[in-house]
């Protein structure tokens, strides 16, 4: 066969096309591969909600569960931390929640359903480190002079109020996280379900 | 026999082009032996790994005390561990002195642009080798460490969150995680490393070794067309670089024997309990090789910044990095090796490498502390990181203007 029967369109367009099929294909290919990295049903079903009971939780004391794989924090909080909220307004970076950090009934000034109980996930926005309680006022706390309680991350010094809102001037951009939750009675707070149409009116 | 196998299979002829005859330049000094030095680290770790392997289990529940079993019940398993715990670091060692020989000698200049940037891709992977290897002991600073760094990703805009929960396979770092971790860091990386480590070495047969001088050792050969400044590699350079391996295993089982922990720079004490989501350790550092681009992700803090702080630390420490795959194209100089380079040059890279020692040593402190003189650690990590950056950007300026001395025709020794 000599070089002068040589189609070289239909081979360039040959090529062209070969090797567009075989990419696809290599593409094609690489989709189950790539999926199967994702979390997995078993993961996502782990999102099962958590009961809590509150009963034993104490004034101005905090526990930790564990929801999703991440710690909640629940915080009964006593008059007095709940008023000092209210002096923060100035140092904080989003006082009144804006930003879509909570559900809809925890979007008050402070931030829970019961004013005393705080529900928040203990992960910082910042690089998802789990900030350490300062609860203790003043210098004592190792944070700083006039420290009005709140929560430390140690690793990149992130600070939040007894609210869970984040502080200016500090590496987390946003307030911790409200996880959806409800009570299912006096003492029982279900972590992972928002509450029923009903127990909303309350 | 050997004829009936150079019929079927080109032994002496790869033997010949690649150790009897390969005409490496005569004048190599001590920074020439951590090339070799690294190449015998990495099958150590393959060889230490594999033994490993037979006795960890890559399970939450039971990945810890897999760990602790090496280093109680397994005979000699605490030494095969430490090993690999050691040689992780001191391949750092190791692989930092080699790239700093390349900043010395400009062995990253044309025509070896190929063989500093395969170079900079076995670094990268090495930190990923090293970064995944981390995790698989499933202490609290294992757990938090790899939950900081994949957060990281969670700063790229609009696909960060769904990115950082695909490489966790999960909504925070898991059992999932630490499977897959453990396949790319016994399968992937170490075969990705070893085809990056032979391209690395057939880019720089194919162009020759640079010396100290950083002159072309080809332009001088004697009537049989052999380089008159060149030396084959084997017998010289193999038994050179046995008498610096030797050196170098008397400090590295000097580590293993009386210092494995290397007081907490080679296996941070936060490691040695069990990963806990609950608690994050109360000083969270990443391991020492890591620190410098550590630090440069935490020095930026301007949040007006567009997109936040977050996103533009991540963004300078990729920087950080891409500057050096740039760097055979941002230096101007006419020579080669610092030997006739002038005062700029000399003096940016004294900087450069001060800078960078700095950054190292913040990164294993908290930022808000004053561990320097004066200033907070964030201000010094500001300024190291400017002039980090100030040695890449500026190069093409004060290489250009900067006074050369002539270059000797011949290799000095």
């Amino acid at each position: 066969m000599s070089n002068a029967s040589l189609d070289d369109g239909r081979r360039r367009f040959l090529t062209v096309v070969t090797s567009g099929v075989g990419l696809v294909g290599c593409a094609a290919l690489a989709v189950p591969f790539v999926s199967s990295m994702a979390p997995s049903a078993r993961a996502k079903a782990a999102g099962a909600p958590v009961e809590v009971d509150i009963s034993q939780l104490e004034l101005g004391q905090m526990l930790t569960i564990e929801w999703r794989g991440k710690p909640v924090w629940i915080v009964n909080r006593t008059a007095d931390m709940l008023q000092g909220l209210d002096d923060l307004v100035d140092e904080l970076s989003d006082p009144t929640s804006e930003q879509p950090q909570q559900p809809v009934y925890a979007t008050n000034e402070y931030r829970s359903i019961r004013p005393e109980i705080l529900v928040v996930v203990g992960i910082c926005t910042h690089l998802g480190c789990a900030p350490t309680k300062k609860f203790e006022l003043g210098a004592a706390s190792g944070v700083s002079k006039d420290w009005k309680g709140g929560f430390y991350c140690p690793c990149h010094g992130s600070l939040f109020d007894l609210a869970g809102r984040v502080y200016r001037n500090v590496p987390a951009p946003t307030n911790l996280e409200v996880p959806p939750y409800s009570y299912i009675g006096e003492n029982q707070i279900l972590v992972g379900v928002d509450p029923q149409e009903e127990s909303k009116d309350v | 026999m050997s004829n009936w196998i150079d019929d079927r299979f080109p032994a002496t002829k790869v033997w010949e082009e690649h150790f009897s005859k390969y005409f490496a330049p005569k004048n190599f000094n001590f920074w020439y032996y951590f090339g070799g030095i690294a190449v015998v680290v990495l099958v150590l770790q393959i060889l230490t790994g594999i033994f490993l392997t037979m006795h960890y289990k890559p399970d939450a529940q039971l990945a810890f005390a897999s760990v602790e079993h090496i280093m109680r019940d397994v005979p000699g398993g605490w030494f095969i561990r430490y090993m690999h715990s050691t040689g992780a670091s001191l391949f750092f060692v190791v692989v930092y002195m080699h790239m700093f020989r390349g900043l010395l000698y400009g062995s990253f200049k044309g025509p070896r642009e190929l063989v500093w940037i395969i170079g900079m891709v076995i670094f990268v992977a090495l930190m990923a080798e090293a970064f995944m290897g981390y995790l698989l002991p499933w202490g609290n600073m294992s757990y938090w460490g790899a939950q900081v760094i994949i957060s990281l990703f969670g700063a790229i805009p609009i696909i960060g969150d769904g990115l950082s929960e695909w490489i966790r396979g999960d909504f925070v770092v898991s059992d999932a995680t630490l499977n897959r971790f453990f396949a790319f860091h016994v399968i992937l990386l170490p075969l990705l490393l070893a085809l990056l480590v032979y391209l690395h070495i057939v880019a720089l047969h194919k162009v020759g070794s640079n010396n100290p001088d950083g002159i072309d050792v080809k332009k001088h050969k004697d009537e049989n067309g052999k380089p008159l400044d060149a030396i084959p590699f084997h017998p010289y350079y193999t038994v050179k670089d046995m008498f610096g391996l030797s050196v170098f295993f008397m400090l590295f089982f000097g580590i293993v024997f009386f210092v494995p922990e290397f007081g907490g720079w080679f296996l941070e004490k936060d490691n040695f309990t069990p990963a806990n989501i609950l608690q994050t350790p109360p000083d969270i550092v990443p391991l020492w090789y890591f620190t410098p681009f550590y630090s440069i992700l935490r020095a930026v803090t301007w949040e007006w910044l567009p997109g936040g702080a977050k996103l533009w630390g991540v963004l300078a420490m990729g920087l950080s990095l891409a500057m050096l795959f740039l760097l055979p194209w941002l230096d101007r100089a006419k020579v080669r090796s610092i030997r006739y380079r002038g005062y700029m040059y000399k003096t940016a890279l004294t900087i450069f490498v001060i800078a960078f020692v700095i950054l190292g040593y913040l990164g294993t402190k908290h930022p808000a502390h004053i561990d320097l003189f004066i200033f907070e650690n964030v201000i010094w990590a500001q300024v190291c990181m400017v002039l980090y950056f100030l040695f890449f950007l500026l190069m093409p300026w004060y290489t250009s203007r900067d006074t050369s001395k002539a270059e000797p025709d011949r290799v000095t020794g």
